[in-house]
């Protein structure tokens, strides 16, 4: 069974993510499930960074901790990850000989033979294809794509130069390497979350974003960005969050659906706006992408520590959505989702991701193969009379929405207290049934909400508690366990506020694991649910959860 | 004859401004200039935030966004993004514009989108009782600034001007019939146009009506509205002489807030595209398939 992890390393400017990424094209390219993830410092240049690829015959989509192959450009970041490599694992290296390393002088090749030391990624990433026994032309066809726009002769000098990295490592790997990799005919899609949320949110008629760049999100306006005009789609960079936040709500309240996202910190400031949009009963999504806090934290690692934030965000009471989808597939389903839940119950969504799962690509055989259904829950101005009133009060609380110039009907919006034509009110009887109103659109929400994924449970006496892009790790790491005849299981939630109705066994004990110090979701299950958390398993150091870690801290 | 009249913008709302304020003035003017431009309601979007300026939108009858504090600016600027047909207005006094919401005062101006911006400027907080607001002359005292405030006001007109905001008015609330002319022209405007009211606050101002009325006059008539060095001079004026009038506009063709957008993508109100055609979607997720060793087969020949 074939399950190979790569690790490049180097400092920041280097080229590690070029690397990484024409590796992970090439091994996927070739047949085979990848996925890739990154450890980088917040900084431009310097630094010790890494990129890791792991590479399997069936479908994993999330990380292991030691590497079978390491391949550094730097002697720092060499020093830093080579704990990290199995002791029967390969170096690839500039300059070092030994048992077990290729030494592949991807700079000085470069230099001599192509006349700039540019090309040494291309030598390292053709000299990792030999080691893992990939055919050439599945990195040919990966330097066709990628250069093809910089012209015949930049094509030309890759090709060459990923041939001389692959021809002499090839040569050193005789009786070192094990891997043969044949190319196989799976057709499939390799895809960071970042990525899946925009085209999710595309795919949802999003016509209008406007963020302001923070780690991890800003792929996302960038993204749509690139594609704007064949999605026809307005993106504007907002000088702060706040700013951000009301240019969504203003775009959608003159009726489009649109969106901002943004991290912990530019959350925090757009925090009065989702109120804003609790209130006046506008629709928009907010994807919230995690990094360890408080405060700047580690800016570009990861964590999952504002679940609890992130359904507290508010001043007042009102519905608001919080889903945190479990991997790139999930993600683009969830947008389209919380696009049509924002809309039918013209409340704010919430989408919790992190870096872990904004950066990282996923395999998937099929992507979005489900028809996208969007709904528009728009009212029909020729429907209402005269008497136009936005917050009319309804049986379920939801008004029938407009929006301005769509018809002769005025909209009025007001984030005061307001009466049924949008007037601010000091009427103290009207508050109260503007504030049921707006409650019972909650109860509706709940009915909507998918309960936890389960692995195993039915028969568990151990069952793992996670919510969202952990999942993977979580049930590998049960998985494993299962094979050493625990009986351990795993409850998955993905839409996590309103929190779904899961009935939890007295019979069974449950293991919170969560990227976070305090375990918020177990917090938040004793609340609700006073469930009786056994134990809880946190990763907070701004890596990911792996199984190896759960693993190791479940005794 | 015009199609609309002052009645058309009556509203039911019941009015929360103090009785004899200045606002009204503020208002009428606003509802003269709109039968002035033939605009009905339902071509009217107002926007504001917070304050006894911000809740004009009430007593107008139109389509409106009464947000959060500060925030009307970017609310408006989506709007007129989406909907470029709709005139959208922004009402919002000083401590909302200029305090709270100075960032995006600021950043408005670069944008330059076709809305207008009328700030009812009465130098003081009004709704919540008489403190300091941006604009309060230094040494005057308030109920919160007790020995006078300390620190200097901010020159909202110097700041539009310098940083390229093409329409640059200054009215007075006490002049009506002058004030409802500023706002046609406002309205009339294509890019961003900017009307900063003196507004003298009845209940909290460290200065009576009476001090304004001394100090207003009206720009004369052979002042050349586009010199920016002249409008500068006079937008500095300050203590003895406040004028009023039209100190700035760029009557060349405005880039705005959106163009490239309207030139190359779409031109139109966003509303009109719907949902998406799925096989665009497909088409870019198609991008994300990998196995693509096909391609290199036919080029076989370069390799080394």
């Amino acid at each position: 069974m074939i399950d190979i992890t790569i690790l490049v390393s180097g400092a920041a400017g280097q080229g590690i993510q070029t690397i990484g990424d024409i590796l992970a094209r090439t091994t996927s390219g070739a047949g085979y499930y990848v996925f890739s993830w990154q450890d980088y410092e917040s900084r431009i240049r310097g630094g010790s960074n890494s990129y890791w690829v792991r590479v399997s015959e069936s479908a994993a989509n999330c990380p292991v901790v030691k590497a079978d192959v390491f391949l550094p450009l730097d002697t720092k970041s060499k020093e830093k990850y080579r704990p990290l490599l199995k002791e029967d694992g390969i170096l690839v290296d500039e300059a070092e000989t030994g048992d077990r390393v290729i030494t592949v002088p991807f700079v000085s090749i470069a230099q001599k033979e192509f006349g700039n030391k540019l090309f040494a990624n291309t030598v390292a990433a053709g000299a990792l294809t030999a080691v893992l026994g990939i055919e050439l032309e599945a990195l040919n066809a990966v330097i066709l794509d990628e250069f093809s726009r910089k012209g015949e002769d930049v094509v030309n000098t890759n090709l060459a130069a990923a041939a001389a990295g692959y021809t002499l490592a090839k040569k050193r790997c005789e009786g070192i390497c094990p891997w043969i990799l044949p190319s196989r005919t799976h057709k499939q899609y390799l895809i960071a979350g970042n990525e899946a949320l925009a085209l999710g949110a595309a795919a949802a008629g999003c016509r209008f974003i406007a963020a302001y760049p923070m780690t991890p999100s800003t792929g996302i306006i960038t993204f749509l960005a690139k594609h704007k005009e064949r999605l026809k789609i307005f993106t504007e960079q907002a000088e702060d969050e706040i700013a951000a936040i009301n240019m969504a709500i203003g775009a959608s309240y003159a009726g489009v659906r649109a969106m901002t996202a943004t991290s912990g910190g530019g959350f925090a400031l757009m925090v009065e706006g989702i109120s804003l949009a609790g209130m006046t009963e506008t629709p928009v999504v907010i994807v919230l992408g995690q990094r360890p806090g408080p405060a700047t934290g580690l800016p570009t690692r990861t964590e999952q520590g504002d679940l609890l934030f992130a359904i507290n965000a508010d001043h007042g009471e009102f519905p608001k959505l919080v889903f945190a989808p479990s991997d790139p597939h999930d993600a683009f389903q969830k947008v389209v989702r919380a696009f049509n839940l924002a809309d039918k119950y013209q409340t704010p969504a919430i989408l919790l991701t992190d870096q872990f799962f904004a950066d990282s690509q996923f395999t998937f055989e099929d992507f979005a193969r489900d028809e996208v259904v969007n709904q528009s829950y728009l009212a029909n101005p020729n429907d209402k009379g005269e008497d136009y009133k936005r917050y009319h009060l309804t049986e379920t609380g939801i008004s029938p929405r407009l929006y301005p110039g769509q018809s002769q009907h005025l909209v009025c919006c007001d984030s005061d207290e307001h009466d049924e034509d949008g007037h601010i009110t000091e009427d103290l009887a009207l508050r109260n049934r503007m504030v049921e109103k707006r409650l019972k659109k909650f109860e509706l929400l709940r009915a909507e909400i998918q309960p936890p994924e389960e692995n195993n449970s039915t028969d568990a006496e151990d069952v793992f508690v996670s919510w969202g892009s952990s999942r993977n790790a979580v049930f590998e790491a049960v998985n494993m366990l299962r094979e050493n005849d625990a009986k351990v299981g795993a409850v998955h939630f993905t839409e996590l506020w309103p929190l779904p109705l899961y009935a939890f066994s007295s019979e069974k004990n449950y293991h919170m694991v969560e990227s976070n110090a305090t375990g918020q979701l177990g917090r938040l299950l004793r609340g609700e649910y006073s469930l009786k958390v056994t134990s809880t398993i946190a990763r907070y150091d701004g890596l990911p959860l792996d199984h190896e870690y759960i693993m190791e801290m479940f005794v | 004859m015009s199609m609309v009249e002052v009645a058309d913008y009556r509203s039911d709302a019941e009015n929360q401004w103090c009785p004899g304020c200045p606002n009204f003035g503020i208002l009428t003017a606003l509802k003269r200039a709109l039968v002035a431009l033939a605009k009905k309601p339902e071509e009217l979007c107002l926007v504001s935030g917070i304050g006894q300026a911000a809740k004009l939108p009430h007593y107008l009858k139109c389509n409106f966004f009464n947000g959060l504090h500060g925030r009307a600016l970017p609310i408006a600027t989506a709007i007129n993004i989406v909907n470029p047909e709709l005139t959208t207005v922004v009402v919002t006094g000083d401590g909302d514009c200029y305090g709270e919401g100075g960032n995006h005062f600021l950043h408005t101006f670069r944008r330059n989108p076709n809305i207008t911006l009328i700030v009812h400027n009465n130098q003081i907080y009004g709704l919540t009782k008489g403190q300091a607001s941006p604009t309060t002359d230094s040494g005057d005292k308030t109920r919160l600034q007790f020995e006078g405030v300390e620190i200097a006001p901010l020159q909202p007109l110097t700041l539009a001007l310098l940083h390229g905001c093409p329409f640059v008015a200054r009215g007075y609330a006490g002049e009506i019939n002058h004030l409802s002319d500023l706002f046609v022209e406002a309205l009339r405007f294509k890019g961003f146009s900017y009307v900063d009211v003196i507004q003298p606050c009845i209940t909290w101002g460290t200065h009576p009506a009476s001090w304004y009325k001394e100090r207003i006059y009206k720009l004369p008539p052979d002042y050349n509205p586009h010199h920016k060095e002249e409008a500068l001079r006079r937008a500095a004026e300050g203590g003895d002489r406040i004028p009023i009038g039209i100190l700035y506009r760029d009557d060349k063709p405005q880039k705005l807030f959106g163009d490239y957008f309207r030139a190359k993508i779409y031109d139109g109100k966003l509303t009109e595209l719907g949902f998406p055609q799925q096989q665009t979607i497909a088409e870019l997720i198609d991008g994300f398939r990998t196995h693509k060793l096909e391609q290199s087969k036919g080029r076989k020949e370069v390799i080394v």
